[in-house]
């Protein structure tokens, strides 16, 4: 289970090298993302992350709002 | 999925963009009302008395003000209008109260239809917990949308 974090969690765990996934459909990631966010659209977020992340790294995944 | 350490930021893109975080994308360069919202609006305190906000707004060469608490939380506004009251009236009495108040991240094209179809002279922009970025003003807005229009059509 994700562990929640806040905005300022977000900043310390980018700052020590962790990857932000955006999980919007692509339209969306294009128009605007968290700098160096990656796009992987939920339904294909488990089939992808192996592929995409290192997973020796920490992961923050965040979408639109927590609707 | 084999990862151990994964985080979900709950509150979001909407979140960031609310406190004015840096983005990337093809929106990333396009104005937006915290852009263009002017900081330099005078303010004023809730126990004060308008006499007072006349004198520094018409110092100012404004005719509006915003009303804020120590921390620049925004808790009313004072336009033209309410600047011609009694100067011996109290800003609390004087001003309006709670004004509809807009996030940095909106797009300025946005803003300036919204300005324009509510009628709105001006708006507080304010950040996701109620401080004061700016005032933004229709024809600030409508001007940068404007020219916006023309760079794209231009680059088009």
């Amino acid at each position: 289970m994700p562990r929640e974090i806040d905005r300022e969690g977000v900043r310390r765990l980018v700052d020590h090298g962790a990857q932000l996934v955006e999980v919007l459909p692509a339209h969306e990631y294009e128009e605007e993302h968290l700098p160096g966010a990656v796009n992987l659209p939920l339904r294909r977020l488990e089939e992808q992350a192996a592929e995409v992340l290192d997973r020796h790294r920490a992961v923050v995944v965040y979408c639109w709002d927590s609707a | 999925m084999g990862f151990t350490q994964v985080y979900h930021y709950v509150a979001g893109k909407l979140d960031w963009l609310a406190a004015g975080g840096p983005i990337e994308g093809t929106g990333a360069g396009r104005p937006r009302a915290g852009e263009v919202a002017r900081g330099d609006v005078p303010t004023c305190a809730l126990d004060e008395h308008l006499g007072e906000a006349q004198g520094r707004v018409r110092a100012a060469g404004w005719d509006a003000c915003v009303v804020v608490n120590q921390e620049r939380v925004v808790l009313g506004l004072l336009r033209a209008n309410e600047l011609e009251g009694d100067p011996a009236s109290r800003i609390e009495a004087a001003m309006r109260p709670g004004p509809s108040t807009f996030r940095p991240h909106v797009p300025i094209t946005e803003m300036a239809h919204r300005m324009v179809d509510h009628d709105l002279e001006n708006a507080p922009i304010t950040t996701s917990d109620g401080r004061l970025v700016g005032l933004l003003l229709r024809a600030d807005a409508v001007r940068t949308a404007h020219e916006l229009h023309q760079a794209e059509g231009d680059s088009a």
